[in-house]
């Protein structure tokens, strides 16, 4: 029973979120709206004993990415009431197609799943590890995919700062290859001297 | 009780939400960026609903690739972004139509 | 031989190259010595040839002697046919040839194309020699053609002259229509004899006779019939027959050498020999001779009555030349192949001498042919007069002359004729007799006798025209008068053919006539008494007697009175009027549209630039899509992705 509150609850929240994700005037609203819709997410999956994924998606999402958002929406001078223009032109036909959609999904869960959609998973026993679980499938059987996705991540950083980073005229920097390559001979000279003669 | 159907319906409405975000806020790149990562979280939810559905792990599998996929793309995204602002002082999508043939 | 035929062959052809090409180089009597010397070469060896095949016991010869092109299995050669029917119209072909080469030296005499002109009579002269000495039909129908082409050049000789223009044209594209059926025919022959050779071809004809062909659906066609039928189709056009007479006439614009000995005696005949050649095939098809007679019946009367109403001296000629081509061609049809070749020899002779009669008086009347401005020129032209009129009697068939014995011989044999459509060829050919001496006297009348309608200028000059014109003149008359009756009896009942033209037992018209036949002399008399055609003719003599000397106001009110037959008459029932307006403006009419709705709609407007602006239409809609703002891409996308998913979850 408690669980079914719980879940009626902070879904409730989580839709209340998303709305406020996609109909705040400022952006930032909108990222914060969108940290909220994380967190209540977060609730839920641990409601279905998802814990580790629930853990990762606040630590990731709302610890990483989200800020990364807030960091560019502040950075970036954007004129939002020129963006905001317009706003509702495009509004019935967004609904239409939402509608759409939940009602072609909704009519997948209900008329064409024959019933098995309705079931509640069996609790995990007692000393249940979902984050060891995981691990031992993630590890042995998608290892590859595991790296290949460690790659992809080390190449979106690479990616992200290569474009992001700029070179300006006058900026001194150091060039690492020159300073290697040099010789004692470029830097030294040895003059002899003549002493002086009274 | 709690059934997977429940997850299902609200993965389905959070979906529908953020397609309706991408039309209301067409204009706004930020803001388009944001309601790809709800309709990702959406089907996150979907993911894991089945996967507690069939007892199968491989779907929380999935979710762990995705999130890390979404971070990839939001960072590059966001890249393109600060580049694209620097470069036109704007990121209103009409003023972005040098694809248009 | 062989040599001796290649020889013949060769030698008018050198000639023509030599004053063609060197022309100016060799002068005018360069020219003229030249091709002079080659057809009398030509002459002499067909004379021998003649000779030694009719008395000598020289066997037939039939081979080739040069194989040009070997394509698939079938042997293209150039081979001769040496039989006496090729001989007789070799000596035929030559004299004629060598009487224009000299009577041409008087007639040009003051013309700049001189050396030209000798070049394409002599060439003239090859082109016939290839058509009637080949012994396959490749051969024969490039001398069809060659004579074609020569007939062109020469009628449109004078090119300077609209009308000639137009007349040669019109010669070479009526000849094509022919020359179609033609080249149809010998491909009918190859496809289902497999071979081009005569002596093969004919071989299988009792066979061909048997197959069937399907052009239409639903028809079966004997493939004999219809090869056959397409052969005689290249006969109308090159023999003018209707309705592909309409050329001959216009074909007066030419030199008068030309149209005289040419047109009128030897390359019209063209098609009768070469039908004569066919018999073998053309014995085994009832169908196609009924189609024969009764196309030659037509044009024996029809053009026939068009000569009584022509003004131009040489037209009236010209259209008897078509009705008499119509005489021979009806001989063809009833199977009397002999009785065609004779009436074509013998016509030689009287219709060149007429022509060359009335070049005599063009010529002495400086190139006036209008016969309304002759009249009374008997006692200026007196051997002119005299010549033509033996001719005219010859061309009637007065009891003893030339055409008497060919044209009554060719009425009996129609007579006795069983196909169908013989009746009807047999009024028209009697018919024809009375309206062939109606026109010829006619003729006569006008220009010799009567009144003097020349202008005063004119009749100070006249006089007898030269020897080299009145010569010509003489040397025809004598067999216009006597040949028949030294070629009768072996041309036609002796057996002089035989081995050279088949007729079968059940279509031996001749064969029939021949049974009472007694001797020339007998044959004239037995005419006195028996023939309808003499008493013909003689009421066509003496309806144009009184018409155009004794009363000649009467054709006048005549014409009043049935102006509408006489205005039938001077159109020529027609046929030009319609070719002009219905086949030739129809075929414009048709090429226009199809010009303007197939090529510039269809294929350029649709097809062409049609699929590049469907392109561009596509491409600029396509183009519309692609509006570059993202939120379109995004909205396409979702929207896509919500069909998707309800095509997924609606499908049973």
């Amino acid at each position: 029973m408690i669980p079914t509150i719980l879940f009626y609850a902070f879904a409730a929240v989580l839709l209340v979120a998303a709305i406020g994700v996609i109909t705040s005037r400022n952006p930032v609203y909108s990222a914060l709206y969108l940290v909220f819709a994380f967190v209540q997410s977060a609730v839920l999956w641990l409601l279905i004993e998802a814990e580790f994924l629930a853990i990762t998606l606040v630590l990731v999402y709302v610890g990483a990415v989200m800020v990364l958002f807030l960091f560019v929406v502040m950075m970036l001078d954007i004129n939002v009431e020129q963006l905001r223009q317009g706003f509702t032109k495009y509004l019935p036909l967004g609904v239409v197609v939402a509608l759409v959609v939940v009602i072609e999904i909704a009519n997948v869960v209900w008329f064409r799943s024959e019933g098995r959609a309705f079931v509640t998973p069996d609790p995990y026993p007692a000393g249940y590890s979902n984050t060891k679980e995981l691990g031992s499938v993630l590890y042995t059987d998608h290892v590859y995919a595991f790296e290949i996705a460690a790659v992809l991540l080390l190449l979106a950083i690479v990616a992200a700062i290569t474009l992001t980073m700029r070179r300006r005229p006058g900026l001194k920097q150091q060039d690492i290859a020159k300073q290697v390559a040099v010789s004692a001979k470029d830097r030294v000279r040895i003059v002899k001297v003549e002493s002086a003669k009274e | 009780m709690v059934t997977v159907a429940h997850y299902l319906v609200l993965a389905a409405i959070l979906f529908s939400l953020s397609v309706a975000g991408i039309f209301i806020n067409r204009k706004n790149l930020i803001l388009l960026l944001m309601c790809i990562e709800l309709m990702l979280l959406a089907v996150n939810f979907n993911f894991i609903a089945f996967s507690r559905m069939l007892g199968d792990t491989l779907g929380q599998v999935f979710v762990f690739f995705i999130l890390t996929v979404a971070a990839a793309e939001a960072a590059i995204g966001l890249a393109i972004l600060v580049v694209l602002f620097r470069n036109t002082q704007s990121i209103n999508v009409d003023e972005l139509d040098s694809l248009k043939g | 031989m062989e040599s001796v035929y290649l020889t013949i062959v060769l030698a008018p052809l050198a000639a023509a190259i030599v004053a063609g090409l060197a022309g100016s180089r060799i002068g005018r009597a360069g020219a003229h010595w030249v091709t002079i010397i080659g057809v009398a070469i030509s002459f002499a060896l067909s004379l021998y040839v003649l000779y030694g095949i009719v008395f000598g016991g020289l066997e037939t010869f039939n081979g080739p002697v040069y194989q040009w092109a070997e394509v698939g299995g079938l042997s293209i050669e150039v081979g001769f046919l040496i039989d006496r029917l090729t001989a007789l119209m070799m000596a035929v072909v030559t004299a004629v040839s060598l009487a224009v080469h000299v009577y041409t030296i008087g007639y040009m005499h003051d013309d700049p194309g001189y050396q030209r002109f000798f070049s394409y009579i002599s060439l003239f002269t090859f082109s016939m020699l290839m058509l009637v000495m080949s012994n396959n039909f490749m051969q024969l129908f490039f001398g069809w053609e060659a004579v074609g082409v020569v007939s062109y050049l020469l009628i449109g000789f004078w090119f300077k002259r609209d009308s000639a223009v137009f007349a040669n044209l019109k010669a070479f594209l009526v000849n094509r229509v022919g020359d179609f059926g033609f080249l149809l025919g010998i491909a009918a022959l190859l496809l289902y004899g497999g071979s081009l050779d005569y002596a093969t071809v004919f071989g299988q004809a009792e066979a061909l006779s048997g197959e069937t062909m399907q052009i239409f659906e639903g028809a079966e066609w004997s493939v004999l019939t219809v090869a056959c039928i397409c052969l005689f189709i290249g006969a109308m056009g090159k023999s003018a027959q209707v309705p592909l007479h309409v050329w001959l006439p216009d074909s007066m614009e030419g030199p008068t050498p030309i149209s005289a000995l040419i047109h009128a005696a030897t390359m019209v005949t063209a098609g009768i020999f070469m039908v004569a050649r066919m018999s073998p095939l053309f014995e085994y098809t009832e169908t196609a001779l009924s189609f024969v007679l009764v196309i030659g019946a037509t044009t024996a009367f029809f053009t026939g009555l068009l000569g009584i109403v022509q003004q131009d001296i040489k037209r009236v000629i010209a259209y008897s030349t078509l009705s008499q081509l119509g005489y021979m061609t009806v001989a063809l049809g009833a199977s009397a192949y002999a009785a065609g070749i004779f009436h074509l020899a013998t016509h030689a002779f009287f219709k060149a001498l007429l022509f060359l009669a009335a070049g005599s008086v063009i010529i002495a009347l400086h190139h006036e042919q209008d016969i309304r401005k002759m009249g009374g020129l008997k006692k200026y032209l007196p051997i002119t007069y005299w010549t033509s009129v033996l001719g005219t009697l010859a061309l009637i068939g007065f009891p003893g002359f030339s055409g008497f014995f060919s044209k009554d011989a060719l009425i009996e044999a129609v007579h006795a004729s069983s196909l169908p459509g013989s009746t009807y060829a047999y009024w028209c050919v009697l018919l024809g007799v009375f309206v062939t001496s109606l026109y010829s006297f006619r003729l006569l009348f006008v220009v010799f006798h009567g009144e003097e309608r020349m202008d005063a200028h004119t009749k100070e000059h006249l006089h007898e025209t030269p020897a080299v014109v009145t010569g010509p003149l003489i040397a025809l008359a004598i067999p216009s008068v006597v040949i028949g009756w030294f070629m009768i009896e072996p041309l036609l009942f002796g057996g002089f053919f035989d081995g050279a033209i088949f007729v079968r037992e059940e279509h031996d018209v001749l064969g029939e006539v021949g049974a009472e036949f007694e001797g020339a002399l007998a044959f004239v008399t037995h005419a006195f008494t028996h023939s309808i055609a003499l008493y013909m003719a003689a009421a066509g003599a003496i309806v144009a007697w009184f018409l155009y000397l004794k009363r000649r106001e009467i054709p006048g009110q005549i014409l009043a009175r049935f102006g509408a037959l006489y205005r039938l008459l001077v159109n020529k029932y027609y046929f030009d009027w319609f070719n002009e307006n219905v086949v030739a403006r129809g075929t414009r009419g048709t090429g226009k549209l199809l010009w303007k709705l197939g090529d510039q709609i269809l294929i350029d407007g649709l097809l062409v630039n049609g699929s590049a602006r469907a392109v561009g239409a596509i491409s600029s809609a396509a183009r519309g899509l692609q509006s570059g703002y993202l939120y379109h891409y995004a909205f396409a996308m979702v929207i896509a992705l919500a069909v998707l998913i309800g095509w997924f979850a609606l499908r049973s």
